[in-house]
């Protein structure tokens, strides 16, 4: 865990890119992680071509969380909100690179269930709990 | 050199089996989360143990041997946690799965029967949401007011407007220590103002009976609550104490066998207390377990425990303090005589649950976050914290291992 807070994620966690609220978006949504508090809202704008052509995040929390986000947030401009809705765990572990603990997955995966909310329109799954098979009781 | 005390804390290490184990990645284990739960000695894991092995049988109903002897041990550890706190008997022992079902026997029996319109519950601004919730929900049900008594920035308790507060006050509702700032409640002062008022007092042990003596009589208190797991005992069995009186003027909780007298197909009557209040099968095991726990903290002795615990925040507090310059802040109280052993701070820009993962990995674990008091870090201001906290078994060498773990974020956070 401790080789996950390498140099650009504290430089994503103390200059958060894209960083803010946007005046009149066309999507926006925000929640919580209520096990630690982390709060991240979601803003993004649509181009007449249908595409993502401005984005800001904001919030408040772990290095993970902030830094996970400020990341997602430079990789959404150019994509349309059915793409953005249909990103997976990946797209952030990508960036993030391995040493993520279970216990810490959440953190790293609450931007990203923000922005596909916010493309949805409505609260999105966790993306690390995608494709799980339904719980049998 | 290790101090003596020290020392007699390294030999109580041992009888923890827990302890001994390295992490994952071969550290030596820095136990500082004792707030949360403590650990087990062998003799709590052996009590339980035996129990299953040799006593298993149900109680109070069976007229052989074997049920007898299951009875007689639960009964005797009723026995010993009332004499453990000094209750002036073992029937004002309820037992209850933890705190917060203690505290919830109280709201959903005595609150419910007694509280109205007009009347008032007093807590503090520090109270574990175990405290708090059910009196929000008591106040919405009676109609009855839900009052706080302020703390300070230091998470010391403000008495100057006591006296307002307490104005038609119903019950007093206040954790003997904070589990988040560790503040030891001043209930020297608040008890005779609140039964001069008319109200009852209810405390919140959960983090004091642990760590040092309680004599709920001297305390003058009405009702006690606390958890077996947070005292060297086992998950699942805790504890309510209150006055004799009381227990039998209060209406049943959770209702059932063995909580009765008698029951015909349209009414019952219900047994006399402390049964009353104990519906179906209880936790037996682990009320047994919890009898050895207390035998264990009674002989290595609770003045002890405090004395230790209190030399071993005052060093902790004084590593700590080596790392203000880089942008530690310590919360809570400042002289060591107003706290528990329980220490919240954060590290400069470091989150609390980043610092957290970073102290686990060498070994070290603390607590990182609300500590279930969420309204209290709100006032404060702070989203989070991370919170060490020690115990009978914590040494210098724990300690030493937290600094050198703080050191290791301060690199990586390249403070
Ligand atoms: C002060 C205080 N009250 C109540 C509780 C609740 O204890 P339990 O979860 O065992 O009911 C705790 C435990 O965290 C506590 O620290």
């Amino acid at each position: 865990m401790d080789d996950f807070y390498k140099e650009y994620i504290l430089d994503h966690y103390r200059n958060p890119r894209n960083f803010g609220q946007l005046e009149s978006p066309d999507a926006t949504f925000e929640d919580l992680n209520p096990l630690c508090g982390d709060r991240i809202r979601f803003d993004l704008s649509v181009g007449p071509d249908g595409r993502v052509s401005d984005v800001r995040f904001s919030g408040k929390g772990c290095a993970i969380s902030q830094a996970s986000a400020s990341m997602l947030s430079e990789s959404l401009k150019g994509a349309t909100l059915a793409e953005v809705a249909r990103l997976g765990q990946d797209s952030v572990l990508e960036n993030v690179g391995i040493g993520i603990s279970p216990a810490r997955m959440k953190c790293a995966m609450l931007g990203l269930k923000v922005a596909k909310s916010a493309a949805l329109g409505t609260l999105a799954r966790w993306p690390d709990e995608e494709g799980a098979e339904p719980q049998s009781t | 050199m290790i101090a003596t005390a020290d020392l007699r804390a390294h030999q109580i290490a041992r009888d923890f089996p827990l302890l001994r184990q390295p992490t994952s990645r071969g550290k030596r284990l820095a136990y500082l989360d004792s707030a949360a739960t403590s650990q087990k000695p062998q003799a709590v894991i052996d009590a339980l143990v035996h129990y299953y092995t040799h006593d298993n049988a149900n109680i109070h109903r069976g007229v052989y041997e074997l049920a007898e002897r299951a009875t007689d041990a639960f009964e005797e550890a009723r026995a010993k946690v009332a004499s453990f706190i000094n209750a002036a008997e073992p029937a004002e022992i309820v037992w209850t799965r933890n705190t917060t079902e203690a505290i919830n026997l109280v709201s959903f029996t005595w609150g419910l029967a007694n509280l109205g319109r007009g009347d008032a519950i007093v807590c503090s601004q520090l109270e574990h949401h175990s405290n708090l919730v059910p009196w929000q929900l008591l106040a919405a049900k009676t109609g009855a007011e839900l009052r706080f008594i302020g703390v300070d920035g230091d998470g010391l308790h403000m008495l100057d407007d006591l006296d307002a507060k307490l104005r038609n006050v119903k019950l007093v509702a206040l954790s003997h220590v904070s589990n988040t700032l560790g503040t030891i409640a001043p209930l020297d002062s608040i008890v005779p103002r609140a039964h001069a008022a008319g109200a009852l007092v209810l405390v919140d042990g959960a983090q004091s009976v642990p760590h040092f003596p309680v004599d709920v009589r001297a305390l003058d208190v009405d009702f006690f609550a606390a958890s077996g797991h947070k005292m060297c005992g086992p998950t699942g069995i805790g504890f309510l104490y209150a006055k004799r009186r009381l227990l039998e003027t209060m209406p049943p909780f959770l209702t059932g066998g063995d909580m009765i007298r008698e029951v015909g197909y349209e009414t019952s009557s219900f047994n006399e207390i402390p049964w009353k209040f104990e519906a179906g099968t209880s936790n037996v095991a682990a009320a047994i377990a919890l009898g050895a726990a207390v035998d264990y903290l009674a002989s290595v002795g609770m003045d002890w425990v405090a004395d230790h615990e209190r030399r071993l925040t005052a060093y902790a507090l004084r590593r700590l303090a080596a790392f203000e310059p880089r942008g530690l802040v310590i919360y809570g109280p400042p002289r060591t005589v107003d706290r528990s052993g329980v220490i919240s701070f954060n590290f400069a820009d470091i989150h609390a649950h980043d610092l957290a993962s970073i102290l686990d990995t060498e070994g070290v674990c603390v607590r990182a976050g609300h500590h279930c008091t969420m309204p209290l870090m709100e006032k404060m201001g702070w989203p989070a914290t991370a919170r060490a906290s020690f115990y009978l078994y914590n040494t210098e060498e724990d300690v030493d291992q937290l600094a050198f773990a703080l050191e290791k974020a301060a690199t990586i956070f390249r403070l």
